[in-house]
C-alpha cells in the first residue's frame, strides 16, 4: 500500500517537473523568437510621440488603422503602387518558372548520358554562383530590359530555375517511365507525352515551386534593386527602405510597413507550413 | 538511345535560353569585364587594375576579411544550434509543433524588415536588449557602433533569422534514423548523451553537410541583412565583398563592382568546392 503511493507520488512530481521544464521551454523559446515580433506590433499600433521611445509597452493609444493610411498614402500611394508590381513580378516569374522549369526538369531526369549530365551541372552551378551584377545590367541594356517588367522577371526566372529544376526532377523521378512508353505506343509525340501526360501529374510539386518562389521573390530586395531601379518601380521591400529616411522618427509608421508587407508570406506560411519546410528540406537532404 | 528520342533537347530550350542570356553570359563576360574600366557602352581595357585595387585599399580588403569570418561564423553556429534545437523538437513534447514553427518563421519574413527592426532592438541605450542585459547587471555594448563588434552583430541576427532552415532540416534527418537502433542502445543499457554522440550524430551527417554547404553559400552571398543594418558601417568595418559590389556600382566604378563579382564567384568556388568534395568523401568512408 505504501509502496504504491510512493510510486504515483513519484509518477506525479514527474510529471510537474516536466510541465514546468516544456512551460521554461516555451518561455524561452518565445523570448527568443517571438519577441522581435512583437516589438514590430505593438509599436506599428502607437502614436508617433508613443512609438519614439522604442518599448515594449502597451500602446496607450491604438492608432493602428490611422497609421495604415498614413502609410498606403505616403508618397502617392507608393506602398500600393508597390503591391501591384511585387505581384506582377511575382505571379509573372512563377507562371514561367512552371512551365519552363518542369520542361527541363523532365528532359534532365529522363535522358542519360554525358551531354545531359554537363547540361544538368550546368542548371546546378546556379545555386552556388552569385550572379554578376553589372554584367547582368549590360545584358538587360542590350535587349532594352533594364528598368523594365520583363527584365527584372527574367532575371529572377533565370535565377530562380537551379533549385526548381531540383524539385522537378526529384519529383519526376517517381514517375515511372513505362508511362511515358505506354504513351508513346499510343502514338504520343515527345510534346504531348509531356503536355497532355506529365504535366498535369505534377501538380503537388508545382504547389511547392509556386509557395517557395513566391516568398522568394516577394520578399526579394537584392535584384529589384539593382534591375528595377527607379521610384516608379518601387517593390514592396524597397518601400521599406524609402520610409526609413522619410520617417526617421516615425517609428510608428515604419512598423506598420513592416507589418502590411509580411502579411502576405505570413498567410501562407500560416496554410502552407508543412509544404514549405518539406520543399526547403528537399533538395538539401537528398544531396 | 532511342529511349532518348522522346525526351527531346527541344523541352530544355526555354530553360536553357532564360537561364543561359540572364544569368550565364553575364557570370562570363564578368571575368572579362573585371579586368576593365567601362561605362556600361565604352570600355578600356586596364589588366589587373581592379584586382589590385581591391587588395592594396583597405577598406576594400576588410570586406574579403569580413565576407570569410561571417560566412563560417554564421554556418559554425547555425550547425550547432540547429542540432541543439533539433534535438529539443524530435523529443516527446506536446509544443513542439508551436515551438518548431516559431523558429522557423523568420526564415519567411523579408530580410530587410528583420534588419531593421533589430537595428532598433540593438541600440545602444534605448534599444530593449540592452535594456534587458541592464536587468541582470550587464551593461550592453553598442552592437552596431562599435566597430569591432558590428560584423558580429549582424551575424547574430543572420543566425536567429536562418537557424530555422537547419533546425527543420536536422529534424527531417533525425526522423529517418530508425528506431532499433535507439531500443538497441537502451537495452544495451547506454544513457541518452552516449545515444547522441553515436547514433544521432553520425547519422545525422548527410544533413548537417547540407547545412554547411547552404549556410556557407548563403553567407559568402550576404548583401541585404548587412545593407538594412549597418550599411557597411562604421565606416567600412562591416562591409562584405557584395555590399562593397553595391557601393562601387553605386559609385559609378562598374570595372571595379564586376572584379568584386569575380573574386566573390572565385572565393564561392574556392571555398565551398573543396568543403564539398571532403564532406562527402567521409560520407563514404562511413
Amino acid at each position: 500500500m505504501n509502496q504504491q503511493e510512493e510510486i504515483k507520488k513519484e509518477r506525479r512530481k514527474k510529471k510537474l517537473t516536466r510541465t514546468v521544464l516544456e512551460t521554461l521551454l516555451v518561455v524561452i523559446f518565445s523570448a527568443l523568437f517571438l519577441a522581435p515580433f512583437y516589438f514590430i506590433v505593438v509599436n506599428a499600433m502607437k502614436t508617433s510621440a508613443d512609438a519614439s521611445q522604442l518599448s515594449i509597452a502597451w500602446p496607450s493609444e491604438f492608432r493602428i488603422l490611422e497609421n495604415m493610411q498614413d502609410v498606403l498614402a505616403a508618397r502617392d500611394n507608393m506602398l500600393l503602387l508597390s503591391f501591384f508590381n511585387s505581384t506582377v513580378i511575382t505571379v509573372s516569374s512563377i507562371v514561367i518558372l512552371l512551365v519552363v522549369g518542369s520542361m527541363a526538369g523532365f528532359v534532365l531526369q529522363r535522358r542519360s548520358g554525358k551531354t545531359i549530365n554537363i547540361i544538368g551541372t550546368t542548371f546546378l552551378a546556379g545555386l552556388m554562383i552569385p550572379p554578376a551584377v553589372v554584367p547582368t545590367i549590360w545584358v538587360l541594356e542590350q535587349f532594352q530590359l533594364f528598368k523594365t517588367f520583363p527584365g527584372i522577371i527574367l532575371v529572377m526566372v533565370a535565377i530562380s530555375i537551379p533549385f526548381s529544376i531540383i524539385l522537378y526532377t526529384g519529383f519526376i523521378a517517381t514517375i515511372p517511365k513505362e508511362l511515358d512508353e505506354a504513351a508513346i505506343i499510343d502514338g504520343c509525340g515527345g510534346f504531348r507525352l509531356f503536355f497532355s501526360i506529365i504535366f498535369p501529374m505534377l501538380k503537388p510539386i508545382h504547389s511547392t515551386v509556386i509557395i517557395l518562389n513566391a516568398v522568394q521573390i516577394f520578399n526579394d530586395f537584392v535584384h529589384p534593386l539593382y534591375f528595377f531601379p527607379g521610384s516608379e518601380n518601387a517593390t514592396v521591400q524597397l518601400t521599406l527602405y524609402n520610409f526609413m529616411s522619410m520617417y526617421s522618427t516615425d517609428w510608428n509608421l515604419l512598423f506598420t510597413n513592416v507589418l502590411l508587407i509580411t502579411i502576405p508570406p505570413f498567410i501562407l506560411f500560416l496554410i502552407f507550413s508543412e509544404k514549405i519546410v518539406a520543399g526547403m528540406t528537399a533538395g538539401s537532404v537528398k544531396g | 538511345m532511342r529511349v532518348n528520342k522522346m525526351y527531346s533537347y527541344a523541352l530544355l530550350i526555354p530553360a536553357g535560353l532564360i537561364y543561359g542570356l540572364f544569368f550565364l553570359y553575364p557570370t562570363v563576360m564578368s571575368f572579362f569585364f573585371g579586368f576593365t574600366r567601362w561605362n556600361l557602352t565604352d570600355w578600356e581595357w586596364i589588366g589587373f587594375d581592379n584586382y589590385i585595387m581591391f587588395f592594396e585599399e583597405s577598406s576594400l580588403m576588410i570586406g574579403f576579411k569580413n565576407t570569410f569570418i561571417f560566412a563560417f561564423l554564421t554556418a559554425g553556429l547555425k550547425v550547432v544550434l540547429g542540432l541543439i534545437f533539433a534535438v529539443l523538437l524530435t523529443a516527446k513534447l506536446r509544443t513542439k509543433r508551436f515551438i518548431r514553427s516559431m523558429v522557423f518563421f523568420p526564415v519567411l519574413v523579408s530580410t530587410i524588415a528583420v534588419g531593421i527592426a533589430f537595428s532598433v532592438l540593438m541600440h545602444p541605450s534605448e534599444g530593449l536588449i540592452n535594456m534587458v542585459l541592464g536587468l541582470v547587471g550587464i551593461d550592453g555594448p553598442n552592437w552596431l557602433g562599435n566597430p569591432n563588434l558590428a560584423i558580429y552583430s549582424v551575424a547574430f541576427v543572420d543566425v536567429w533569422k536562418g537557424v530555422g532552415i537547419a533546425t527543420v532540416i536536422f529534424i527531417a534527418g533525425m526522423m529517418s534514423i530508425p528506431v532499433d537502433y535507439y531500443e538497441a542502445h537502451q537495452i544495451d543499457g547506454g544513457n541518452k548523451l552516449n545515444a547522441f554522440w553515436y547514433i544521432t550524430l553520425p547519422l545525422s551527417r548527410p544533413a548537417i553537410n547540407a547545412v554547411i554547404i547552404l549556410a556557407l553559400i548563403g553567407g559568402l552571398r550576404t548583401f541585404d541583412l548587412v545593407w538594412a543594418m549597418t550599411g557597411g558601417g562604421p565606416g567600412f568595418s562591416s562591409d562584405l565583398i557584395a555590399s562593397i559590389i553595391y557601393k562601387q556600382y553605386q559609385a559609378g566604378f562598374y570595372g571595379l563592382s564586376t572584379a568584386g563579382n569575380v573574386i566573390l564567384f572565385l572565393m564561392v568556388a574556392l571555398i565551398v568546392f573543396p568543403i564539398f568534395k571532403y564532406l562527402n568523401r567521409k560520407e563514404v568512408d562511413l
